[in-house]
């Protein structure tokens, strides 16, 4: 297309603008504010008490569970959902059911599971949907998210598995229907079993968009924050990075303290970063 | 016979199914029933009680969403929810969409490079921006107001939008453009005339991420328009009230139902494009 020199940055130059003053300028202060302490120039000690600090390190600890309990669970069920949806007519109708949560926040979805994990003493009514089949199974109630430090972080990680499974799904469906039919009609007719097509030919062909989604899903994870403010404000062992910034920020004011917090997020997820980047330009290139 | 016996193989397959389904939707139908119920109710039975006699109508009331509406803000934070996330929407169409163009049809030094680094900008962590941000607001002293949050939300969606218009604009047949500029059309007339018309999908992609994505934050609005009342969006309110009324169920549903039923509406309407985007996003890239 035939254009003026300056005229494509005309195009371009809002969206540059808003960018360098809302991504680019911030992120590069946060990077100087984290070596300071009240202004003043203080080394690594910001970090230095990130991997010292009992809290902090819990809040390490906990996304490092998240990471790796919701990324595993979110990809696993997503591809249990394409495959054997698959084999059904009524596979839109399911989809969608398992899909809607991604529409809710996760104010509202914590909520809705904060109300799922209520606690009554036992010998009253349980109004809380697990404790009710707990106790109808005859067993004691349970503090769901009071139970230290496995049961109510696993509880919390629940709340993100039901919202993201559906993107999962979304992009994992979409991959296995491209893969050719004939492919797998071809295993079986070689006398391979169900289990051994998905193992040996499905899975191996998915293998691209699961590392997508996976990544995805751990960027997204290692940020988590709306569900743990909501539901814990990170008590009883349920600290994350992002809620211990938010507090380091707005209750204590160490600004210099939350900047390290947020650079050592980042750094985080910089890896997940460099994979997708590279991903792309490979795309990018095939166009 | 033989179909008989298929389908009855089968049955694991599909009882399994329905079961994730049920599961997937408990939680959400809890929520609305409680929504319904009279307080004394919510305190001292579970939701799913009303099924023990579903059409009686005596069980049910519209009580809790006339108190969250009117007395706990829900009816103000909903109006806020609104001013807050219309004004970045349509930033986000046009600002997106103008550069993605650009980027896609016109030759410029380091276009490639820009565009990438654009693109990337995506997984940087708001967490990065907030403080130095939070600082130029308060010093302008636009912290508090709508005007911060939509151009915060407005530049933090960018990366995507672009993204998302670039996959789109990217994919138009060269010769519509050729022809255009032979009949003598300017690059803003082919993007008026030829690239906006025929980018309608693509709209609705990103106009649904961005309305679900502003609608239902959390950290922007906490961190830039802070605890006040007056200018709070639903999912602040709804987050107060959890602090606030933590063990009055029937009116946290009915309130967190109320910050769930426009995504809800948008999200069966366009379920498509939102699809689509999602695909977009991360599988064709």
């Amino acid at each position: 297309m035939r254009t003026g020199r300056f005229q494509p940055w005309l195009y371009i130059g809002l969206a540059l603008v808003l960018v360098s003053f809302f991504l680019i300028y911030p992120s590069i202060h946060t990077i100087f504010l984290s070596f300071t302490r009240s202004g003043e120039f203080s080394g690594i000690r910001n970090y230095i008490y990130i991997f010292t600090n009992n809290t902090m390190l819990t809040a390490l600890r906990n996304n490092l569970l998240w990471v790796v309990v919701a990324t595993a669970f979110t990809v696993a069920f997503g591809l249990i959902l394409a495959v054997l949806l698959d084999r059904v007519r009524y596979e839109s109708v399911i989809k969608s059911i398992v899909f809607l949560p991604m529409a809710i926040s996760f104010v509202g979805a914590s909520v809705i599971w904060k109300f799922v994990y209520a606690y009554r003493p036992a010998g009253t009514d349980q109004i809380g949907l697990f404790n009710a089949i707990i106790t109808a199974l005859g067993g004691k109630p349970i503090g769901w998210l009071i139970e230290r430090p496995w049961i109510n972080n696993f509880c919390l990680i629940m709340v993100w598995i039901w919202i993201w499974t559906g993107f999962c799904m979304v992009i994992l469906s979409a991959a296995y229907k491209n893969i050719p039919k004939e492919l797998l009609e071809a295993a079986r007719i070689d006398g391979a079993s169900e289990w051994q097509v998905f193992w040996k030919v499905i899975l191996p062909l998915l293998k691209t968009t699961i590392a997508v989604a996976a990544t995805t899903m751990m960027v997204f994870v290692l940020k988590i924050f709306d569900i743990v403010y909501v539901m814990t404000n990170g008590n009883f062992s349920t600290e994350v990075i992002a809620n211990r910034m938010y507090k380091e920020m707005f209750h204590f004011r160490n600004f210099g303290k939350a900047s390290a917090i947020a650079v050592v997020l980042f750094v985080l997820i910089l890896p997940m970063m460099l994979i997708n980047i590279r991903r792309f330009r490979e795309q990018e290139a095939i166009r | 016979m033989d179909r008989l016996t298929r389908s009855l193989s089968r049955g694991p397959l599909h009882l399994v199914i329905i079961l994730i389904a049920l599961v997937w939707m408990l939680p959400s139908l809890g929520l609305f029933i409680t929504s319904f119920r009279p307080s004394q109710d919510v305190a001292y039975t579970g939701w799913w009680t009303v099924f023990e006699h579903p059409f009686n109508f005596t069980q049910y009331t519209m009580k809790n969403y006339v108190d969250v509406i009117t007395k706990q803000g829900m009816g103000r934070s909903f109006l806020n929810s609104l001013l807050i996330t219309l004004p970045p929407l349509f930033m986000a169409l046009i600002v997106g969409s103008f550069a993605a163009y650009a980027f896609a049809w016109m030759k410029f030094p380091g276009r490639r490079v820009i565009f990438v680094f654009l693109v990337a900008l995506m997984v940087v962590p708001l967490q990065m921006t907030l403080i130095p941000i939070l600082r130029v607001f308060n010093r302008l002293h636009l912290a508090g107001t709508f005007p911060s949050v939509w151009l915060a939300h407005t530049a933090y969606g960018i990366p995507l939008d672009i993204y998302l218009f670039h996959g789109f604009i990217s994919g138009l047949p060269k010769e519509l453009f050729d022809s255009a500029s032979i009949d003598g059309a300017s690059p803003l007339q082919s993007f008026f005339k030829i690239v906006l018309p025929l980018s309608v999908p693509a709209i609705a992609s990103v106009s649904i991420f961005e309305f679900i994505w502003v609608w239902n934050d959390l950290l922007v609005a906490l961190i830039y328009l802070g605890g006040s009342p007056d200018v709070a969006p639903l999912t602040l309110q709804v987050a107060n009230l959890v602090g606030s009324r933590g063990q009055d169920w029937e009116l946290l549903t009915a309130a967190a139902f109320v910050s769930m039923a426009l995504p809800l509406v948008f999200f069966f309407s366009l379920q498509r494009y939102f699809v689509r985007g999602i695909l977009a996003g991360s599988v064709k890239g």
